[in-house]
């Protein structure tokens, strides 16, 4: 067994409205800084001992379909390193 | 034959819709997630909160706690379940009913009447009611929009899924109307069965003469016949 962290990302599906992106679009706004779009996501960052990057990258996929993600608005991403 | 409500550590409209259920004569009974559903409950209702502190997403943990196969399992076996506002983003969280319930446009909380369109009247939870009849219930959540991708929002229109929509006094669908950009406004839906709906808006909080006006009675009604 090996020792990783899988990075999994999860962000709105693009399309989908982010109210608290636009929120904070505007904050940076009017501390004077110019940006012509910002998106935000959720980064976990799980660690966990696999046999491999395969095994950990399916079980943070498992993790990011069954809980961490909600398909229906949501685009998710998994990364593994070895930690 | 008892209505059981379901308390989660965050549920804070338990008491609230048991006391509107009995109100209008119904047994009902608040239950514990952890101990399980009774035998053969007559209904089920999953009820407004933050359950889990709105951790991840509202109603993601309670989502996946096992009562929810038990509810799961008996909405299968033809129990009607409910779900209002923290209940309804847990319906849809755990697939019970279609769609996802996100951050409010205003990307604030928001409490506040709201008039709602009845859009199907042939369900338990709107026998009670015509179709195009407006009634005015309470909202309050932050994260009630509801959100659907086009091709499943229009499956749901075209099944005549939609329950409820925002709407104005006169009963116009319109953006203006819309407290929390919801996708057509929807407020209120049907899961697979006529027996399992969600909403967001406060049905047991338009139920008690003393307090507020009646017009939520309709939805908690459902449990009469069950």
């Amino acid at each position: 067994m090996t020792a990783y962290t899988a990075t999994v990302t999860v962000r709105l599906k693009r399309g989908v409205l982010d109210p608290e992106a636009e929120t904070t679009k505007q904050a940076l706004e009017r501390l004077g800084f110019e940006l012509e779009d910002l998106r935000s996501a959720d980064r976990f960052e799980v660690d966990l001992d696999a046999d491999d990057d395969d095994d950990a990258e399916a079980r943070a996929t498992e993790m990011a379909e069954r809980l961490l993600a909600n398909p229906t608005i949501h685009d998710y991403d998994v990364e593994v390193t070895e930690a | 034959m008892t209505v059981v409500v379901i308390r989660f550590g965050g549920s804070n409209c338990d008491r609230d819709a048991l006391r509107a259920l009995e109100h209008l004569g119904i047994d009902a009974e608040i239950v514990w997630h952890a101990d399980g559903l009774p035998d053969d409950p007559s209904g089920i209702v999953i009820p407004g909160g933050f359950s889990y502190g709105d951790y991840l997403r509202a109603g993601a943990m309670a989502a996946r706690t096992p009562i929810l196969e038990e509810v799961k399992a008996a909405a299968e076996a033809g129990t009607p379940v409910l779900g209002v506002c923290n209940g309804a983003q847990i319906g849809s969280e755990s697939g019970l009913t279609p769609g996802a319930f996100t951050t409010n446009r205003s990307a604030r909380f928001q409490c506040e009447p709201v008039r709602l369109r009845i859009e199907n009247a042939d369900t338990p939870w709107t026998a009670a009611y015509e179709v195009g009849d407006v009634v005015e219930i309470p909202i309050a959540h932050g994260e009630g929009r509801f959100e659907i991708d086009a091709e499943r929002l229009d499956a749901l229109e075209a099944d005549d899924r939609v329950l409820f929509r925002y709407c104005d006094a006169d009963g116009n669908v319109t953006d203006a109307a819309n407290p929390n950009g919801s996708k057509n406004n929807i407020a209120g839906v049907l899961g697979t069965h006529d027996h399992v709906a969600v909403l967001m808006p406060h049905p047991e909080r338009a139920s008690l003469p003393d307090i507020s006006g009646t017009d939520g009675q309709g939805v908690l009604r459902a449990f009469e016949s069950a």
